[in-house]
C-alpha cells in the first residue's frame, strides 16, 4: 500500500559528519593504564538535511547516543569531522562554539536526572537566557510563560520544582528548556523511552508540532523502531558503532537489506495477535565493542555469514537503483533471499 | 472454589500502603483466575497495580508499608492470603515462583551462580545430594539455552550479559517446575533481538513443563505475542478482561481503545499526529469517587463520575464501563 506522505524536501545539508569516531579508554592494574579502548563510535558519515528528521537506531551499546553526544561536543571526539552549518567545529573558538551551541539542543530519555531538582521550573528555564544573554532581565518571566505555553504546561509551573511534576510533565520541561533559545537542530536522545505509553503519543505529538512549527531538525535517536520510524524521514541502523544501514524510513521498513535490520524488524513485537510473521531470533548477544568481531562485526549472528563475511568488513555502498539513497554494509546485500516484513 | 480448570483463583483482592499522607489503596477489588496451562497478561502503565498484583499473591508486599485489607487468593485450595508463613515459604519458588525486570537486583552479585542455584534445590527439594542438586543445576540452566553451563555455574552475576543473566534468573523459577510462574515485565530492560529470544524461550518451557504464567507487562506487542487472555488494569482496578484476540480485534474499555490507537506502528504512515489519552494518570492519594478513568475519558457522562462502573460480562469479555459500545471520538 502506498502511503502518502511525502519525502523530505531536499534541505540543504544542515549537519554533516565525517568518520566520526569516539573510544573511550579502558583502564586497569594499579596504575590506571589505559589496557583498551571501547569503539563506542567508529567511523560513521552522516548528512543531516535541514528541516528533516534522522532517526538512529539500535540496541544498547550500538553507540547512537555517542553520535548524539560527540556531535554537540558533550564528548570530545576521538577522530573525524563535524560541520554544522558550513563551519568545521574543530576551527571554532570557545567564543564562537558558545554561540553555535545556542543552534544545537539536547533532550534527554530521563526528564529527572536531566532537571537541577533545587531549581524551581521557572529557573531552569531562564538559565539559557541568562548564560547567553538573551533579553533583559525584566523579559525573563514572559520568555519562561511563553515556553511553558508552547510545550502545554500552565504558568504556575514555574514555581514548583521538577519533582512535583509527573515523567510526562517533565520530560515537556526537558523540551522547553531545548526550544528556548530556537535551535536549529535538537537531538532527542530517547525521549520517550522513560514514559508510558499513554503519554509517549503526548511528547511524540509535541515534537512532530514543534517542528512543524519552527522548522526544526532533529535527530531521533532510540531503540525503538516503531517510534524512529513514525518520526524519522530517514533512517541509520546502528550496530557496533557502525552504521550498518542507511536509507528513507518507509523504504527501510518496506525492503530492509541489511540482515541485522531484517531481525530488528522482525522482532519488534506487534501490538495484534493476528499478525502472522516470519521472526527471525538471533542467536547469541552483541559482542564487546572493547574486542569487536573481525570482517563484518554482524557476522558471529548472522545466518548468512560466509568466509569472506569474517575476513573482510564490509563498506556502506549504494544499492539504490533510483534517485533516492539506500546505503548498506554488507557484501550479501540485496543478493539475500526476499523477506516480507 | 478453585475448579479443574483454574489454578489460581484472586477475589477481591484489596491491597494498601502506608504511606506519609495516610493509607493509599493500590488494588481496589481485583478478582481473576489463571487457567492451567496458560498465559494471562496483565499490562497497564506504571502505577496501576500490576506489580502489586504480583507482589500480594506471593506475599512479597514490603513491610510493613504494604498490607492485604481484604480478599483472597486461593490455590490448591488454599488462601494464600491467610496462609502461615512456613506454608508461604514451602509454595514460593516451589509452586509458584516469579522473575522480576532487573535480575541483576534479584541475584546476589557476591555469590557465584552455582551456588545460588543450588540453594534453591536444598531449600525446595532436600531429598536431592549435592551431586543430584548439581546435576539438575546444569540441566536446567542448559534447558534455558545457555552455552557451557558447567562454566557458567563458578561465574558471578556481574560477568554475564543481560539476557543470559534473565535466563538464569528463569532458571531459577522453573528449578523446581512450578504450577505457576509469575514474570513481571522479564524483557523490558532487554533489546529486542534478546527480547525476541526470551519470549520464545519462555513459549517453549511453558509448553514442556505446562505451567501456568502472569505475565505482567506495560508492552502491548508483548501481550500480542505470547498472552492467552489479558487484564488491562488502570489505576489499582481492572478496566477490561478478554481474550488476547478478542482485546485486540475490538477492544471495549475507552482506555484499552485509546491506549492501543495511540501506540505508533510501523506500518502507519510517519510522521502523522498520533491519537492520545489526555491527561495523566490520577495519584494514589487523591483518587474520583466513581469511573477512575473519566478524567481522561472522551465518552465521560455524569454516571461515570457518579458512580464507579462494574467489572461486568458484555461482548465475550469482562469491562468496566458504561460505554463499552460506544466508540471514541
Amino acid at each position: 500500500m502506498a502511503t502518502t506522505s511525502q519525502s523530505p524536501q531536499r534541505g540543504t545539508v544542515l549537519l554533516k559528519v565525517e568518520g566520526l569516531t569516539k573510544y573511550f579508554p579502558v583502564r586497569g592494574g594499579i596504575f590506571g593504564r589505559r589496557r583498551g579502548n571501547v569503539r563506542a563510535v567508529d567511523g560513521v558519515d552522516l548528512a543531516v538535511r535541514s528541516g528533516e528528521t534522522l532517526g538512529l537506531v539500535g540496541e544498547s551499546g550500538c553507540g547512537k547516543s555517542t553520535v548524539g553526544r560527540t556531535i554537540l561536543h558533550l564528548y570530545r571526539k576521538t577522530r573525524g569531522r563535524i560541520v554544522f552549518d558550513g563551519r568545521d567545529l574543530d576551527t571554532l573558538g570557545r567564543r564562537e562554539m558558545r554561540a553555535l551551541r545556542r543552534d544545537m539542543q539536547i533532550i534527554f530519555q530521563d526528564p529527572y536526572e536531566s532537571l537541577n531538582a533545587r531549581h524551581t521550573v521557572g529557573q531552569i528555564l531562564e538559565e539559557p537566557y541568562c548564560i547567553h544573554r538573551i533579553g533583559a532581565r525584566s523579559d525573563r518571566n514572559a520568555q519562561v510563560c511563553a515556553l511553558l505555553q508552547r510545550v502545554g504546561l500552565p504558568e504556575s509551573a514555574a514555581s514548583r520544582f521538577p519533582h512535583e511534576f509527573s515523567g510526562g510533565q517533565r520530560q515537556r520541561i526537558g523540551i522547553a528548556r531545548a526550544l528556548a533559545l530556537d535551535p536549529r537542530l535538537i537531538i532527542c536522545d530517547e525521549p520517550v523511552s522513560a514514559l508510558d505509553v499513554s503519554i509517549q503519543s503526548q511528547i511524540l505529538n509535541l515534537l512532530l508540532e514543534q517542528q512543524q512549527v519552527n522548522a526544526l531538525t532533529y535527530i531521533f535517536i532510540s531503540h525503538d523502531l516503531a517510534v524512529v520510524k513514525h518520526m524519522s524521514d530517514r533512517i541509520a541502523v546502528m550496530y557496533l558503532g557502525k552504521i550498518v544501514e542507511f536509507t528513507d524510513s518507509e523504504r527501510l521498513y518496506r525492503q530492509a537489506l541489511h540482515p541485522y535490520t531484517h531481525a530488528l524488524i522482525s522482532a519488534i513485537p506487534v501490538p495484534d495477535p493476528t499478525y502472522k510473521k516470519q521472526r527471525i531470533i538471533l542467536s547469541g548477544d552483541v559482542p564487546s565493542p572493547q574486542n569487536p568481531p573481525s570482517g563484518c562485526r554482524f557476522h558471529t549472528r548472522c545466518s548468512y555469514a560466509q568466509d569472506r563475511c569474517r575476513r573482510e568488513e564490509p563498506v556502506l555502498r549504494n544499492l539504490s537503483t533510483g534517485t533516492d539513497e539506500h546505503l548498506a554494509a554488507c557484501h550479501f546485500a540485496g543478493d539475500l533471499p526476499e523477506r516480507a516484513s | 472454589m478453585v475448579d479443574d480448570d483454574n489454578v489460581l483463583e484472586v477475589r477481591d483482592l484489596i491491597t494498601s500502603f502506608t504511606t506519609e499522607t495516610g493509607r493509599i489503596r493500590a488494588l481496589d477489588h481485583v478478582s481473576f483466575t489463571v487457567a492451567r496451562g496458560q498465559t494471562l497478561g496483565i499490562v497497564g502503565e506504571s502505577g496501576c497495580g500490576k506489580s502489586v498484583t504480583a507482589l500480594s499473591i506471593m506475599r512479597l508486599l514490603p513491610q510493613p508499608a504494604g498490607r492485604i485489607d481484604g480478599g483472597c487468593v486461593m490455590y490448591d485450595g488454599v488462601d494464600l492470603t491467610k496462609a502461615p508463613v512456613e506454608d508461604m515459604c514451602r509454595i514460593r519458588g516451589r509452586r509458584i515462583s516469579m522473575i522480576f525486570q532487573e535480575p541483576m537486583t534479584a541475584l546476589n552479585p557476591v555469590q557465584k551462580i552455582g551456588r545460588q542455584l543450588l540453594e534453591v534445590y536444598h531449600l525446595h527439594q532436600p531429598h536431592l545430594d549435592t551431586d543430584a542438586a548439581t546435576q539438575a543445576a546444569v540441566g536446567i540452566l542448559e534447558r534455558v539455552g545457555i552455552s557451557d553451563p558447567a562454566d557458567r555455574m563458578n561465574q558471578y552475576p556481574h560477568q554475564l550479559s543481560g539476557g543470559i543473566r534473565q535466563r538464569v534468573m528463569i532458571a531459577f523459577g522453573l528449578a523446581c517446575k512450578p504450577d505457576i510462574l509469575i514474570a513481571d515485565e522479564p524483557t523490558t530492560a532487554l533489546d529486542v533481538t534478546i527480547q525476541a529470544q526470551i519470549l520464545d524461550l519462555m513459549r517453549q518451557l511453558q509448553h514442556d513443563i505446562g505451567m501456568s504464567i502472569i505475565f505482567i507487562t506495560h508492552d502491548l506487542g508483548v501481550i500480542a505475542d505470547i498472552c492467552d487472555d489479558v487484564m488491562v488494569m488502570y489505576a489499582g482496578r481492572i478496566a477490561e478482561k478478554a481474550t488476547t484476540s478478542d482485546l485486540f480485534a475490538a477492544p471495549r474499555h475507552p482506555y484499552t481503545r485509546g491506549l492501543l490507537r495511540s501506540v505508533p506502528r510501523l506500518d502507519s504512515p510517519r510522521k502523522q499526529m498520533l491519537k492520545t489519552i489526555e491527561g495523566t494518570v490520577p495519584s494514589l492519594q487523591d483518587m474520583p469517587d466513581g469511573c477512575r478513568f473519566a478524567d481522561r475519558c472522551a465518552l465521560a457522562e455524569k454516571r461515570c463520575r457518579d458512580a464507579a462502573p462494574m467489572l461486568e460480562p458484555h461482548d465475550d469479555r469482562l469491562v468496566a464501563c458504561y460505554n463499552w459500545n460506544r466508540e471514541l471520538p
